[in-house]
């Protein structure tokens, strides 16, 4: 059952311009091909057949910051990592989101000393944070779906930088 | 002690006037600083000791003084055997010859110990940091560099800390 069957024989669909641009956004949103520890594991994992990313629309990872809408941040961030981590964002075209995957990326994990950064948002703005160590696939699916919601929610003229 | 072993411990001896130390069949030989390269020489062309599987450095502070081992874990793969070379070196006068004339594969080890015990290896061709960025002050595995531990976060005392944690602003 398709979408025409619903609609009759109208073939035109009323909506507004900002929420058919946020639900374009979510559902072919393209994760940058990038991992820093094991919860790069869980994210291959994620991707492979058995749990299927892709049935949400991110089948594609992108090799390049340049043709990514998502940074999935997997794994510890080190002091000595951080400014290449910040330069991947900043190479990121807008708009672009984050996810801060497992418990290391979140706050530091167990990993609380001198040479890890003590949660990714200190470098990069974060918009969901994915507990676990490492979490499991369907917890990174959850967070991707929960910035579904997020992106379902954007407003155009919070995006316009002053 | 291994018999082969033996041997050249006693040679070792003879020639730096070096202290011996076993401990669960492991062979510990203490040789002086200055001298380190002539009996790596020695062991590598004389005694068939041709890989130097690891180097690598202890930090004894505050217990024993001269408070650092520079270690040599040399494997003779000809005779099956393996030896420890430890040289300590003292708090104020960190400098070790480099080995890297006599094992290449010292090169990123020395460099690995330079870094994180601030141990100097004169003559070393690439005396970089190699762990650490590059604009790193301070030496973390030296028994007396602060663990740069951060308060953890909890309800209770989120806001406070909430408050000091740097954030990034896009």
């Amino acid at each position: 059952m398709g979408v025409e069957e619903k609609l009759g024989d109208m073939g035109i669909v009323t909506t507004k311009l900002e929420e058919l641009v946020n639900w374009s956004r979510t559902n072919a949103m393209w994760p940058m091909l990038f991992g820093l520890a094991c919860c790069a594991i869980e994210m291959m994992a994620a991707q492979a057949s058995h749990y299927d990313m892709s049935r949400f629309g991110m089948e594609l990872m992108r090799a390049s910051p340049r043709q990514s809408d998502l940074m999935i941040v997997a794994g510890r961030v080190t002091r000595k990592m951080a400014p290449v981590v910040r330069r991947l964002y900043d190479q990121m075209p807008e708009p672009k989101w984050v996810i801060a995957m497992g418990d290391c990326a979140s706050c530091g994990g167990v990993f609380n000393n001198y040479a890890v950064v003590q949660g990714v948002d200190e470098i990069i703005p974060v918009d969901v944070f994915v507990a676990g160590c490492p979490p499991r696939p369907e917890a990174l699916i959850h967070g991707v779906v929960t910035l579904y919601e997020k992106v379902k929610g954007d407003k155009f003229k919070d995006r316009i930088k002053a | 002690m291994d018999k082969k072993l033996e041997k050249i411990v006693q040679a070792l001896q003879e020639n730096f006037g070096s202290s011996i130390e076993e401990f669960r069949d492991e062979v510990h030989v203490f040789i002086k600083v200055e001298q380190i390269v002539d009996a790596l020489f020695l062991l590598r062309d004389k005694y068939e000791f041709e890989l130097l599987s690891a180097l690598t450095a202890s930090d004894y502070f505050p217990q024993t003084s001269p408070r650092f081992h520079v270690i040599y874990q040399l494997s003779s793969l000809a005779k099956n055997l393996t030896v420890q070379i430890r040289v300590p070196v003292n708090g104020d006068q960190l400098k070790v010859p480099t080995a890297t004339r006599v094992y290449q594969v010292a090169n990123w080890r020395e460099r690995e110990v330079a870094d994180m015990f601030g141990i100097e290896f004169e003559g070393h061709p690439d005396p970089r940091r190699i762990l650490m960025p590059v604009d790193w002050e301070g030496h973390p595995l030296r028994k007396d560099y602060p663990l740069g531990y951060e308060e953890p976060q909890f309800t209770f005392n989120f806001d406070e800390i909430d408050l000091r944690k740097p954030y990034a602003k896009e």
